[in-house]
């Protein structure tokens, strides 16, 4: 089945493409990445798909349904997440709390039950907490489960977003260089957490630029160049591609570098 | 009911408004309890929306004004019974910021604060001119306060039914910050892109927040006017807003018992400073920037993380 459908995606600002024509579909199950180097639209490509920016031209459709334009708050009740980049994390709350916030679609939220502790709120959040705990220790942060988010390391800070992102129960999850600035015994637990999340039966979009990880945890790769999709295929193949390794090591030298290299 | 964590500050609140009168010793200090009071259940309110959701309101005194005045006018000239007058005010007021705040909180920092003041203006502006309904800026008398037939009269009888309130909307609030919404609402703060990817509808929640605390300040400026029994654009105006505020960042954002203790304290301390006569706003002026920049998140926060530090 395919879970997210993206055709002839463009997204300019002030008349530049920053994506271009994009086209692929993301089978559900399995991992699979988006690569290319710094510029290439990799993380306007993402929030295009989130909501965040509303495309140029083209439709995203995700299981069928098409969500172009749709509002960010619209899309995680469809089961979308994702993680940022520059991390955004609500450092207002305690770090079990911006957990609770990912389960925000399954709450209830209306007014009544909240002023007057209707309908069971006091059990129910006591649930939403024990399932936040759950979802902390389950990334490896089972002992910050009392910390303030302002008083944790990067490196927490990056997997307390995947934490929040899970707690929306997503079917896709779109992680944007979650080893971005973690060294590499980190990087490799962020790889195992990939995988373990994969294995529990939600889709994983990833965006990174460190090349083992990718190469390792990754059914496919897509590699993006200048707002373009520039191959599509499994790690090997575009490990292979004359075209990826022209892109990242530039048109001129590409022949030079790889005789060095070989 | 309440959650557990929530029901030993309530208590304490209880204890605290119970055993009050006993050191009030006459009338005046009766009236500064009172005004205390009223002016903490509009902060409580607007705490919500600044000191939680992190969205500026310098107009919350247009909302505590056309509350008073919707009161005064609905009681005076068309005879209304004071507790319907009260419940229409405050519909008309929720109503008048669902309108308003739609547009008005897609801003953002700055210029919400600039829109916000705008709005403020323009309702002390219409009560000011508007004198055939309004008295100008003569004002208006109000009626005495009755529900079924009994009359509040008296600052006793006042100071009681202000508790009242007061409990009842600290309950609510403490309430609405420990529900899903509240965490929302707290997100939001945090970060916005963040809030909406995790599906919060972050102008549907900044709207619920500026709806409520309007509604509150409306309540309270009906409760203000049939207290003192008479109503002047003064308290409409685009000082009391800043007051407000003040009193919400003084006391300490994101607490509900930071918003209560600044509206206390700011409101009793001027009185107190009185005996210094011509030094009394200089006095009052060093206090608030001296406990800014030794406290800057604010009265409550900063004594309880020093506790919390002496305990550890």
């Amino acid at each position: 089945m395919t879970l997210l459908s993206v055709r002839e995606l463009s997204r300019s600002f002030f008349g530049l493409d920053a994506v271009q024509d994009v086209s692929f579909e993301i089978p559900a199950g399995a991992v699979h990445s988006i690569i290319g180097p710094n510029g290439a639209g990799k993380t306007t490509l993402f929030n295009v798909v989130t909501g965040l920016y509303r495309p140029t031209r083209g439709q995203v459709h995700l299981a069928g349904e098409d969500i172009t334009g749709a509002e960010p708050s619209a899309l995680a009740r469809r089961g979308l997440s994702r993680t940022f980049q520059n991390l955004q994390i609500f450092f207002n709350m305690p770090a079990l709390e911006n957990v609770m916030v990912g389960a925000h679609v399954h709450s209830d939220c209306r007014l009544a039950s909240a002023l007057f502790r209707l309908r069971g709120m006091g059990r129910r959040e006591r649930a939403a907490a024990d399932e936040a705990r759950r979802l902390m220790e389950q990334v490896g942060l089972g002992a910050y489960v009392g910390a303030e988010a302002s008083a944790m390391p990067y490196g927490a800070l990056k997997r307390l977003e995947i934490a929040r992102a899970l707690a929306s129960r997503p079917r896709l999850l779109l992680l944007d260089e979650p080893a971005a600035g973690l060294n590499p015994a980190e990087a490799v637990e962020i790889e195992n957490l990939i995988r373990q999340i994969a294995r529990s039966g939600v889709t994983v979009l990833l965006v990174e630029h460190n090349m083992r990880l990718v190469m390792a945890v990754s059914e496919r790769v897509l590699v993006l160049d200048r707002g373009r999709l520039l191959a599509d295929g499994t790690a090997d193949e575009v490990r292979a591609n004359p075209a990826v390794v022209r892109a990242y090591l530039g048109t001129r030298n590409a022949g030079k570098k790889m005789a060095v290299h070989a | 009911m309440c959650a557990r964590r929530d029901l030993l500050g309530l208590a304490a609140l209880v204890a605290v408004v119970a055993v009050l009168p006993l050191f009030l010793p006459n009338r005046y200090f009766y009236d500064v309890a009172i005004l205390a009071g009223i002016n903490a259940i509009v902060c409580v309110g607007l705490n919500l929306l600044v000191g939680y959701a992190g969205q500026i309101s310098l107009g919350h005194a247009g909302f505590f004004g056309l509350g008073a005045y919707a009161s005064a006018i609905l009681t005076g000239r068309y005879g209304w019974p004071p507790l319907a007058a009260l419940g229409t005010g405050a519909v008309l007021v929720g109503a008048l910021a669902a309108v308003i705040g739609r547009p008005v909180l897609r801003l953002k920092g700055h210029y919400l604060a600039m829109a916000t003041l705008g709005m403020g203006i323009i309702v002390s502006i219409v009560i000011a001119t508007e004198d055939r309904v309004t008295g100008g800026p003569d004002g208006l008398a109000v009626v005495p306060f009755q529900v079924f037939g009994w009359s509040l009269k008296g600052e006793e009888t006042w100071y009681w039914a202000v508790a009242a309130t007061l409990v009842v909307t600290v309950a609510l609030a403490l309430n609405l910050m420990a529900s899903p919404i509240g965490r929302a609402l707290r997100s939001i703060h945090g970060s916005e892109i963040a809030a909406e990817v995790m599906g919060v509808d972050a102008a549907r929640y900044k709207l619920l927040a500026f709806v409520v605390s309007a509604v509150l300040a409306g309540v309270a400026g009906s409760m203000a006017a049939h207290y003192s029994g008479f109503i002047t654009p003064g308290k409409v105006g685009f000082f009391h807003s800043i007051e407000l505020v003040t009193m919400v960042i003084f006391g300490g954002m994101a607490s509900t018992f930071g918003a209560l203790v600044g509206a206390a304290v700011l409101t009793a301390l001027p009185q107190a400073l009185t005996s210094l006569r011509e030094y009394e706003l200089l006095v009052f002026g060093a206090l608030l920037m001296g406990t800014m920049i030794f406290m800057p998140r604010g009265l409550v926060p900063s004594l309880a993380a020093l506790w919390r530090r002496g305990r550890a």
